[in-house]
């Protein structure tokens, strides 16, 4: 093995420790959810098999939200799904960076969710992304797996993550992490009218939609416009 | 029975739709158009999840401790704070006004 110095790139350091921030943050939440997938009638086992197989947040208190409600087999995995959706969307993001091929894929795929994607899509260079990826898939991985396991053997009694404002945390840790891409009119127009579409919608149409609908936004804006810089000189005749 | 089968059904779709979004080619992400909607893509789906995750319960629009929390991040954010002083800052704040000041 060779011997390197100590890279000292601070934007490397930035996405490290962004990914570790919002992978403390998310983790904890696995309490929440050990707590309440037993509280739902799963034993410690599924509870536990659910974060290590399923892995992504809402979908999983998708899960256990209507099957503990009585619901059937059929609802549970439906709202589970609708609201995986928009992973598929993520990879799709994620396949120039990460471009995984083979069985690379299959822990590609599998840590594929909003923290991890919003995390490495933040970063400027292919490497900083790829880094921002793994920090923070396989930190939610390890520390939300682990946190169901707490949460599922001694219920609610380290208290909800809420009362650490750990919710907000996420909030602040997104936003943040979108605050550097304002600095030119197309991506402020889009977030803009993103934040808004998804807002719009939230009462209307199944969680997990909004998010979706907001990348339309995105979609419709490019095809709409052609990239902000001087040099690009489109020849395909396109609108604007 | 019935709760492992739609602990592995929920799984095997998740991973399915995870896996789906890796089987496009490279080659077509990097047409013009489509790569410059990928570069807008990212404005668009942090602002929404900025939106999901401070101002809804399930369906419900909510206006509770986070979007203090969040206001308390923008003022960090526009005096150049670091990211996780950003982070600490929202957590903070909303932890406070739910301890002290008893919001949701």
């Amino acid at each position: 093995m060779v011997t390197r110095p100590a890279p000292v790139d601070p934007a490397r350091r930035a996405a490290v420790r962004q990914g570790l921030s919002v992978a403390i943050a998310t983790s904890l939440y696995g309490i929440s959810f050990g707590a309440l997938g037993v509280a739902s009638g799963l034993t410690i086992w599924q509870t536990s098999v659910t974060s290590l197989l399923l892995f992504s947040g809402g979908s999983q208190f998708a899960l256990i939200g209507v099957l503990g409600g009585g619901g059937g087999i059929g609802a549970a995995i439906a709202a589970s799904s609708l609201l995986g959706v928009r992973n598929t969307l993520y990879g799709l993001q994620l396949t120039p960076t990460m471009s995984p091929r083979g069985l690379w894929r299959i822990p590609v795929a599998q840590f594929t969710i909003d923290e991890s994607t919003a995390v490495s899509i933040a970063q400027d260079t292919v490497p900083n992304r790829r880094l921002g990826f793994w920090v923070t898939g396989i930190g939610i991985y390890v520390g939300w797996n682990v946190m169901t396991l707490v949460g599922a053997l001694v219920g609610d009694a380290i208290g909800d993550p809420k009362q650490y404002g750990l919710d907000a945390a996420a909030s602040g840790a997104f936003l943040a992490l979108l605050w550097p891409r304002l600095k030119s009119m197309q991506p402020v127009a889009v977030a803009i009218a993103a934040a808004v579409v998804a807002a719009a919608l939230v009462p209307v149409v199944p969680v997990g939609i909004p998010v979706i609908a907001a990348a339309a936004v995105a979609v419709v804006f490019g095809m709409l416009t052609r990239r902000q810089t001087p040099d690009n000189q489109s020849p395909d005749g396109t609108l604007l | 029975m019935t709760i492992w089968i739609a602990i592995i059904g929920a799984s095997l779709i998740a991973f399915g739709l995870k896996f789906a979004g890796y089987t496009v080619p490279p080659a077509y992400l990097e047409k013009p158009r489509v790569s410059h909607i990928t570069t807008l893509l990212p404005a668009a789906l942090l602002a929404a999840l900025v939106v999901m995750q401070t101002f809804t319960v399930g369906s419900t629009l909510v206006l509770d401790a986070r979007a203090a929390g969040l206001l308390a991040a923008i003022i960090a954010l526009l005096l150049r704070a670091p990211f996780i002083v950003v982070v600490i800052a929202a957590a903070g704040t909303a932890a406070a006004l739910r301890a002290f000041v008893g919001w949701a």
